[in-house]
């Protein structure tokens, strides 16, 4: 008789115990519904707090005593594995909260003012008693600023991603590249200082019989300075996606390096560019700090880029969250809901053109 | 090679006309033909270099371009000394070292010492908060849930980045002030013996709120990075612990962490970094006292960044100047973190090109 075929005695080869042992869901809710009570009963006994205390304390005598049952039943690695698995899935649902409680503030306080009149009026000649103004001249002011600063970061960027994925070799091409990556770690506040030690307050003068100028293409530079290296690296990511033999092919017929970039690399890469420059446009267009230092926020309506004072909506929300006017909240709410949905609009559309891309991994 | 191509017509013709290409090459008394276009023969060479073209033409354009990045940050740090110089020459403290902020007055007096403090504790604290829920919902978006439920959760926490910050900084003040100071009541109560939560109030617009809405700000950083690292954990890596017999968060804590630890300490980095340039929302929920303490739940805190967008509508030429000196300390705190971080990423090529 083989040793294989002998039966070790006491232990019975049985469909039950060829498995590791599992914790019965069973188990598992009796541990929760233990818990809720006991910490109910601690917490409301003594008075020493509300609903939420409850949670916070059941949450945690639920693992303590998942611990000890699963330890009992499954063994303690088993165990472990459990209590991470569940914090993880509460991390997860610990950070959704805030975000709902950030959709539904926006959407129940925004709601207040979102009429006619908020979208086709300004803040001129409104006092801190009338009811009604609107953003008119900040909506203006968001579009004219993100627009000039994307005519001006695109063509810059995109030509500074060409150049570190087609041209830049050696050392010089690996700073550019290091110091694209910091340059999007710069505050936007910092950025807001650059612009109005750099524009306003030394080269507007020059312009404006040497007086400083606050204007909306101060805010755009800022908004420049901002965007550049998101679109920089964005389309770099996207030029390296594009095959190789793709551009063999193209030199191999004889086309120069700079016609194979224009009209063989960037038409591949497209898709992914435009979805980067929708990012930086949607991130670029939410930013206060710089707007704030440089653009002046006026109140009323300035189609003029150039010329004076503008707003924008980031700003004009925070403009009113500081206005010690009664309804000063509802205007601030109702343009905190406008600039979400217009960042949202732009971030999703960006998200979907990239699954459209065939280049994307 | 020498040869142009158009030539090869007149090759037909017969021997005479061979040898005058013959003896244009030898006598060079005729200056040979600049070729302008794309050559004409399938045989024929490549065009000449010219000395201007469009491709250095090109190369130039986008070498400038690469190089304006270098350009933008050494300006930066050009004008901003520039102007913060002849505010700090005016100014009659210790910038380093005093406290409160009063540089419009005739004698200004300013110091960064209780800013600078401020910036530092409510962006560590943040980062506490922040950095272990997001390496959680990381963990969770990479290996345990299922693939149906882990790419809209993904999408919904980029589009918690993209929400601007001022919307943030709304939301603290008006709706989470709340319930962050009855919990500030609570701990004042029942944990009151413990200096961080000591004080009489009155409660609320604290060093606390500001920074859990700074780490409701850096979560989705982290998260998104430190969730591209988990996943390049190479599968085999992962296959061969479970293969051993671990369970899933043993396969997780000997495979995936260690391999992600260079890039979860860069994405942590880099949420600092951007919980460190915060503005809006700072200036919106801290109760803007000039003080260095370590009190989270009385009403106070400041940053240097908050200080920048609440004092600046009423600073005058030399108020403008201690901004912009402060903003200065700033970028270089911000450049050197950031610079950290990348270092780090750098280090681990495989990193590289994807966490962006």
């Amino acid at each position: 008789m083989s040793l294989l075929e002998k039966t070790p005695t006491g232990v019975g080869m049985t469909p039950d115990n060829i498995r590791a042992r599992k914790l019965s869901v069973v188990v598992n809710i009796g541990v929760a519904v233990l818990a809720v009570l006991l910490s109910a009963a601690i917490v409301l006994g003594a008075g020493i707090g509300n609903w939420v205390l409850v949670i916070v304390v059941a949450a945690a005598l639920y693992l303590v005593g998942l611990y000890a049952a699963a330890s009992q039943v499954e063994g303690r690695r088993a165990a472990r594995d459990r209590i991470w698995k569940a914090l993880i899935y509460s991390a997860c649902l610990l950070a959704i909260l805030p975000l709902a409680s950030v959709v539904w503030t926006l959407i129940s306080k925004g709601v207040e003012r979102l009429d006619g009149n908020f979208f086709s009026t300004s803040m001129n000649n409104i006092g801190a008693r009338d009811p009604m103004g609107g953003a008119y001249h900040a909506i203006i002011g968001t579009l004219e600023q993100v627009g000039l600063a994307t005519l001006m970061a695109v063509p810059l960027g995109v030509l500074g991603a060409i150049y570190l994925v087609e041209y830049g070799r050696g050392r010089f091409a690996l700073t550019v590249r290091f110091f694209v990556d910091v340059m999007t770690g710069i505050p936007s506040i910092v950025a807001g200082l650059f612009v109005l030690a750099f524009w306003v307050l030394i080269v507007s003068p020059w312009f404006n019989n040497g007086t400083p100028r606050f204007s909306g293409f101060a805010a755009s530079l800022a908004l420049t300075v901002l965007m550049l290296p998101t679109i920089v690296r964005s389309t770099e990511e996207m030029l390296r996606l594009v095959p190789g033999p793709l551009r063999e092919g193209a030199y191999a017929l004889g086309v120069p390096q700079w016609k194979t970039i224009l009209r063989v690399v960037l038409p591949t890469a497209l898709p992914g560019i435009v979805t980067g420059i929708m990012l930086a446009v949607a991130r670029a267009a939410g930013e206060t700090a710089p707007v704030l230092l440089v653009a002046g926020g006026a109140a009323a309506i300035n189609m003029d880029p150039f010329g004076g004072p503008q707003s924008s909506l980031a700003l004009y929300v925070y403009q009113q969250a500081g206005d010690a006017s009664r309804y000063a909240p509802a205007r601030a709410w109702t343009a905190a809901l406008t600039l979400v949905v217009l960042v949202l609009v732009l971030t999703i559309a960006a998200k979907l053109l990239a699954r459209r891309n065939q280049l994307s991994r | 090679m020498g040869d142009d191509p158009s030539r090869s017509a007149d090759a037909n013709a017969g021997g005479p006309v061979v040898t005058t290409s013959h003896s244009r090459a030898a006598g060079g008394g005729v200056p040979p033909t600049p070729l302008d276009g794309p050559p004409l023969g399938g045989g024929g060479g490549l065009p000449r270099k010219a000395r201007f073209s469009m491709e250095t033409g090109f190369r130039g354009l986008s070498t400038a371009a690469g190089a304006m990045v270098l350009v933008i940050i050494i300006a930066i740090a050009i004008f901003l000394v520039s102007k913060a110089v002849p505010a700090l020459n005016a100014n009659t403290e210790n910038f380093l070292s005093y406290k409160t902020w009063f540089p419009n007055d005739a004698e200004p007096k300013f110091g960064i010492a209780a800013l600078a403090f401020g910036t530092v504790l409510t962006s560590v604290i943040a980062l506490l908060v922040a950095v272990p829920i997001a390496l959680g919902i990381a963990l969770f978006l990479s290996h345990y849930a299922p693939k149906r439920l882990a790419t809209p959760l993904g999408f919904v926490i980029d589009l918690l980045a993209a929400v601007p910050s001022v919307v943030f900084g709304l939301w603290g003040r008006d709706v989470f002030l709340n319930p962050v100071r009855d919990f500030s009541v609570w701990l004042n109560t029942y944990f009151g013996w413990v200096p961080i939560f000591g004080g009489d109030g009155p409660f609320g617009r604290s060093i606390l709120l500001g920074s859990l809405v700074l780490a409701i700000m850096v979560l989705p950083i982290v998260t998104s990075l430190s969730r591209e690292v988990f996943q390049q954990t190479p599968a085999m890596n992962e296959e061969a612990a479970l293969a051993l017999g671990a369970t899933k968060w043993e396969m997780i804590r000997t495979t995936v962490l260690p391999y992600g630890k260079p890039g979860v300490i860069a994405a942590v980095m880099l949420g600092l970094g951007r919980a460190l340039g915060e503005t809006i929302a700072l200036a919106l929920t801290l109760g803007t006292v000039f003080e260095i303490s370590f009190n989270v739940i009385e009403n106070g805190g400041n940053s240097i960044a908050a200080n920048i967008a609440n004092t600046f509508g009423e600073a005058n030429a030399t108020g403008r100047g201690a901004l912009i000196a402060s903003g200065l300390v700033l970028f270089a705190i911000t450049l050197v973190v950031n610079m950290a971080a990348r270092a780090i990423i750098y280090r681990r090529r495989e990193f590289r090109d994807s966490a962006a």
